[in-house]
């Protein structure tokens, strides 16, 4: 233990703790910008500076340890002068129009600003105005940016990518997309994690909610809106709603009350995925194709841009099962559509996901079919979601648990956990059993593929299950860099597997990059905790077991991996490498 | 009122010097990879403010081409803005009044000429191509990329068998290269903005002087692949040395009695004492690379031979023989190149120039060493007989200056014309012709005759330094490219069509440095290892002290001192004296850090293995 003094408290904590910890720990926050732990610990903002008593000079809490004897004030007259004009001077260079900013009210530099007291600018505004592409779904604002460096660290740490970068050097030194590309030419997976570590408002998804309310106005259209399974554990959050509160069926009275004709919950179409995908993992596995590389799962659409962009000629394990989003898409504009009795161009599908890449997935060629242009004509993000409850000035408390609409309105346990890392596996192997032996195994056989903990054991679960004399090995992997490492150990034949699930964000969609943002905390896995809270309160825990899947099967598809399955609920990945 | 008065200087003109010495310094440090657009609108601005404002193309004319670059720099330019600034730059340089102007000028043309592509970078993107790319100054410089802020604090902490071990993860040359590295890490020393540089190589050999042995680490397991290793230098054995940690059997085929190279048999004993060479070659062993004596390749062994034997093979013979003067009567006795002169040093075998008049041609750092040896072998009088002048020499300063103290005579600006050889075919004399320095191309003054007659200068011994070749002819009959001298490889130390085959160090480099050939041997051992199929790691788990919190107060830098030279003349001990401890403690603790504080933090700052 090291004994130091902060502000006059004695305190004693273990060795190697930062001074902001110690701090933190002992009832004193010392505020900070760029810090994130273990991803961005390079004291750049100098927000966070304390005084050493007996220095000259301030020095960083957040990437120094306590050391014996230490005597640190962290709001001396001294910091809070330097504090505040290293504040000021970080203001000089940033665009503070914080009205039209989509993180107000959610921005560190904000927070510490008011804090600060600070109500004038000394300093002369220099704004950096980089050109974007406005329509590509994650945008990127340079004069809000404060070059904190949590995007370039978190994409090439986190997710292995590397597409942010420092350029130029000295005054004129700014974050740009890497080796002088533009965005659209990056190999850009659109998880949106960099959205999410962002402290102020630089980086955003594109909003996409006025072409919603466009289409709720346009009376020859029928909006048709379902929700992913991740949305319901993040989207009270923002709302003061309690997560035993935040009920899916709430977000269904919510788009209803906006003026959505029908409403669904993405579950259905997951518990369909699971039909589609393990039905086809059991033929692709029994006719020996997975002995040398396994099936990869289809559904996040980060994982399907990473693939194609870094491992091309892996895209043939892809499942070519369309993700529940898309397949409940084209089940709209079809199935849905006769039952209604309407032509398919009428229907204007909306999807609500956790998710930036969601947007880039509906825009792909290979999702625009002949019957009805793109299965999905709209997704907005969690937080967009919330943003169209506000400007609705619907009150949260108001809302209604209400069910899904007919007849695609069940889903069952196995759909939920499609949110957090392991919940497809979970489910697709719940519903295998079922396929090769005619009976449930336990709802609890499969659970150890879910994770242990954020990051924990490098995202990566593996898991052997023996069902009679067959041996499935199975692997589950949740960030873009643990992927990589994953996918590079199978490449050199380190590991084998049959089966693997991948999702490009840390946690799975529940720590999604279109989900609520809180600084400096990685939720993923609370969040996750909540999905498999509802599985096990789920009245059906098998998708098999779904009776409107089920029915939609005999009076529509006859039966998984059908003909008509194969043209409207799968794709062909190798039919074009456009992301 | 007196006639005339004595200046006193003022107050703003005392700091204003000091800053300027500030100003040089940080400019020595400057970080490479900056933009040099940037920095041609930084020098600029600070020339502008140099002009004395009587004429018109350097009062307004440098401030317009000023606003240009900034242009360029704002995305407010177009491809004419580089006409009009080239033309506008032309015309200050040919019509200023005096330097001030002209040169500023000349700097930003010779930028729009050097570096054309960056402004059009600029000019049609918008966007600058440079980034902050090296970090940490030292680690950057450094060819090796040894972990210098790590072992420096180590160093500080007394922790001298773990700076060792530290080191030796990129440098199996810890004591060696404490005492001869010419450590191009201290070049750029980001130290030099407060004070002075660290002294790096001091430190090291403080760690080898006090880390007593030290075990290398342990290898891993055996692959069972061979490798042979031609040619026991630095280069060779730190190749052998690592290859040997990563599992593969090595075996050096060294053609002299022992191993070190120009180690051993170039570098003088009072510059790099054998039995502290012995250290780093014995731990060097210790890993269990075997050896083999006496064998030249192309005499007694081909390469053809050792392929067949090897799973890989590795070329490190360096560069061993000598270049010639190209007079007539070379060949004659008395006259000997320096490579052979300090070999025979290095064999023991010491020729006696009691009361002999010694000549030694060159500047370099290996004349330094020839002449500096002479004298310890009795030379009445030694002469370093040099084309250009002092200050043009290529040897270390500190060489030079010990030389000097030594007795050494400096006969500069006189090239070589003619030998005089006597009856008995014995060298007398050589015939110079007096040089004046002249015009500067290339960044290097050149010389041409004064026109006055040649000086004779007697001599009984003359030894000739004027650089280093490699012995081809083998090489080039098994089909191994030699272009002027050198083997030619590509980046990775490979060869075209020759799989298996590897070279790096002198042989490859032509001569270069003791540290260079590390580097390179870091190089290949990596590449063979891969083309072997394997992906070893070369680690070090010595935990680095945290940096220090302290304030950077100014503190001068602990230079090494030397034995008296009418001493350290008369014997072939060591020259240099190491640090005390405290000193040592003092100079570490002057180490700015610079892979916690800075840039180093978040990027490029250390690479725990390779």
């Amino acid at each position: 233990m090291v004994n130091l003094t902060i502000d006059g408290k004695q305190i004693s904590v273990k060795e190697n703790t930062t001074i902001m910890e110690a701090a933190a720990a002992n009832g004193i926050p010392i505020p900070k910008l760029c810090y994130l732990k273990g991803i961005n610990e390079i004291a750049a903002c100098r927000v966070c500076v304390v005084e050493l008593e007996g220095k000259d000079k301030l020095i960083t809490s957040c990437n120094n340890v306590v050391e014996e004897g230490m005597v640190i004030y962290t709001n001396s007259p001294k910091v809070r002068r330097h504090r505040r004009t290293t504040v000021e001077l970080i203001l000089s260079q940033h665009d503070c129009e914080c009205v039209t900013c989509s993180r107000s009210g959610n921005c560190s530099l904000q927070t510490v600003a008011n804090d600060l007291n600070i109500f004038d600018i000394p300093f002369k505004m220099q704004l950096e105005k980089q050109p974007w592409d406005k329509h590509f779904p994650l945008i990127r604002d340079s004069s809000k940016c404060i070059k904190c460096m949590r995007c370039v660290q978190v994409c090439e740490k986190v997710q292995g990518l590397g597409i942010w970068d420092v350029e130029g050097t000295g005054s004129r030194t700014t974050i740009n997309v890497a080796n002088q590309k533009s965005i659209g030419e990056a190999d850009c997976a659109l998880c949106g994690q960099c959205i999410t570590h962002c402290p102020v408002g630089a980086l955003r998804e594109r909003d996409d909610s006025e072409k919603v309310w466009k289409a709720i106005e346009d009376k020859d259209k029928i909006v048709v809106a379902q929700v992913a399974p991740a949305v319901r554990a993040a989207w009270g959050e923002e709302l003061g709603l309690a997560p035993e509160e935040a009920k899916v069926g709430k977000i269904l009275d919510a788009l209803k009350k906006m003026g959505v004709d029908y409403v669904f919950d993405t579950t259905f179409s997951a518990d369909l995925t699971i039909m589609e995908e393990g039905t086809e993992f059991l033929k692709r596995f029994t006719s020996g194709e997975l002995k040398e590389r396994p099936m990869f799962t289809s559904c996040c659409p980060g994982w399907i841009r990473f693939i194609k962009s870094q491992f091309p000629h892996l895209v043939k394990q892809l499942s070519t099962a369309k993700s529940p989003q898309q397949m409940f898409g084209a089940v709209m504009k079809t199935y849905f559509a006769q039952k209604l009795g309407v032509d398919p161009e009428k229907i204007y599908t909306l999807s609500v996901m956790p998710c930036v890449a969601k947007k880039g997935e509906r825009e792909m060629e290979l999702y625009y079919e002949e019957y009805a242009g793109h299965d999905i004509d709209a997704v907005i993000t969690t937080r967009e979601l919330v943003r169209m409850i506000r400007s609705a000035h619907i009150s949260p408390d108001t809302l209604e648990d209400r069910a899904s609409d007919t007849p695609m309105q069940e889903g069952s346990g196995a759909g939920v956990i499609f949110g957090a890392t392991g919940g497809v596996m979970e489910a697709a192997l719940r519903s295998a059993y079922y396929l090769l032996k005619n009976e449930n195994p336990d709802t609890d056989a499969f659970k150890v593929v879910r994770s242990q903990g954020f990051q924990e054991n490098n995202g990566v679960v593996e898991a052997d299950f023996a069902i009679d004399d067959i041996t499935v090995k199975t692997a589950v992997v949740s960030g873009l860099a643990n992927t990589r490492a994953l996918l590079q150990k199978i490449e050199r034949g380190e590991v084998h597997y049959d089966f693997v699930e991948v999702m490009a964000c840390p946690g799975g969609c529940v720590g999604g990059g279109g989900q609520p943002i809180h600084d400096g905390e990685e939720l993923a896995f609370e969040r996750g905790k909540n999905l498999y809270f509802l599985d096990k309160n789920a009245d059906i825990r098998f998708s098999h077991e779904n009776k409107d899947v089920l029915t939609m099967y005999e009076e529509y598809f006859e039966k998984p991996n059908s003909h008509k399955a194969h043209m409207l609920l799968h794709t062909d990945h190798l039919a074009s490498m456009d992301r | 009122m007196s006639r005339l008065e004595i200046d006193s200087p003022k107050k703003a003109k005392i700091v204003m010097e000091g800053l300027y010495k500030d100003l040089e310094r940080r400019i020595e440090s400057s970080p490479p990879g900056l933009c040099p657009v940037d920095m041609a609108r930084a020098f600029l601005e600070l020339c502008h403010a140099q002009t004395c404002g009587k004429c018109v193309p350097c009062r307004i004319g440098l401030g317009q081409l000023n606003q240009f670059i900034k242009d360029v720099l704002d995305g407010k330019a177009t491809m004419e803005t580089l006409d009009i600034m080239e033309q506008t730059a032309l015309s200050i340089m040919e019509s200023a009044d005096c330097a001030i102007g002209y040169e500023a000028a000349n700097m930003v043309y010779k930028g729009l000429i050097g570096y054309r592509d960056d402004y059009i970078e600029h000019i049609q993107r918008g966007r600058c191509t440079c980034t902050y790319n090296q970090p940490v100054p030292c680690v950057s410089l450094c060819p090796a990329h040894v972990d210098i802020p790590g072992y420096v604090a180590l160093v500080g902490e007394g922790r001298y068998e773990d700076a060792i071990r530290l080191i030796r993860k990129d440098n199996p040359f810890p004591t060696t290269c404490g005492f001869i590295c010419e450590h191009p890490c201290e070049a750029r020393c980001r130290r030099n903005m407060v004070d002075d540089s660290i002294n790096i190589r001091g430190l090291k050999r403080v760690a080898a002087d006090f880390a007593g042995e030290v075990d290398p680490p342990k290898c891993a397991e055996s692959t069972g692949k061979k490798i042979a290793v031609l040619g026991g230098g630095p280069g060779g054995l730190s190749a052998a040395y690592y290859l040997q940690l990563m599992g593969h059997q090595t075996t050096v085929y060294e053609m002299l009695p022992k191993l070190g190279g120009m180690l051993r048999y170039g570098i003088p004993n009072y510059r790099l004492p054998k039995d502290r060479l012995e250290d780093d070659i014995n731990a060097i062993l210790k890993t269990g690379v075997e050896v083999k004596y006496g064998l030249k390749i192309g005499q007694d062994i081909s390469i053809q031979e050792l392929r067949e034997q090897y799973d890989a093979v590795l070329i490190t013979i360096g560069a061993s023989t000598d270049k010639k003067l190209g007079l007539d009567g070379e060949d004659a006795d008395g006259i000997l190149s320096a490579v052979q002169f300090l070999r025979n040093v290095g064999k023991d075998i010491n020729m006696d120039l009691t009361g002999k008049e010694v000549a030694v041609i060159g500047g370099g750092n290996v004349s330094m060493d020839a002449v500096r040896t002479a004298k310890r072998l009795g030379a009445k009088k030694v002469s370093i007989v040099y084309r250009r002048r002092v200050a043009d020499m290529t040897a270390l300063p500190g060489e030079i200056e010990g030389a000097v103290a030594e007795g050494i005579e400096l006969q500069t600006l006189k090239a070589p014309s003619a030998l005089d050889i006597d009856e008995n075919h014995h060298i007398k004399g050589i015939y110079v012709t007096p040089q004046m320095i002249s015009s500067i191309r290339d960044g290097r003054a050149s010389i041409k005759p004064t026109g006055e007659e040649d000086i004779y200068i007697p001599c009984d011994v003359l030894i000739v330094a004027i650089g280093q070749n490699i012995e081809t002819t083998h090489f080039e009959e098994a089909g191994i490219p030699v272009e002027r001298g050198k083997i030619i490889t590509k980046s990775s130390g490979t060869f075209e069509n020759m799989p298996g085959v590897f070279a790096g160090g002198d042989c490859a480099s032509g001569p270069a440095s003791v540290i260079k050939a590390i580097a390179a041997a870091k190089v290949v051992a990596a590449n063979i290892d891969e083309y072997l199929g394997y992906r070893h790691e070369i680690s070090c788990d010595v935990e680095i002290p945290e940096a220090a919190l302290r304030d950077r107060t100014p503190c001068g830098r602990v230079n090494l001192t030397e034995r008296e030279a009418c001493e350290r003349v008369c014997d072939f001990e060591g020259v240099e004296n190491c640090m005390t401890e405290k000193e040592a403690k003092q100079e570490a603790s002057r180490c700015l850090r610079c892979d916690h504080f800075g840039y180093g933090i978040f990027k490029g700052g250390r690479e725990k293995l390779w």
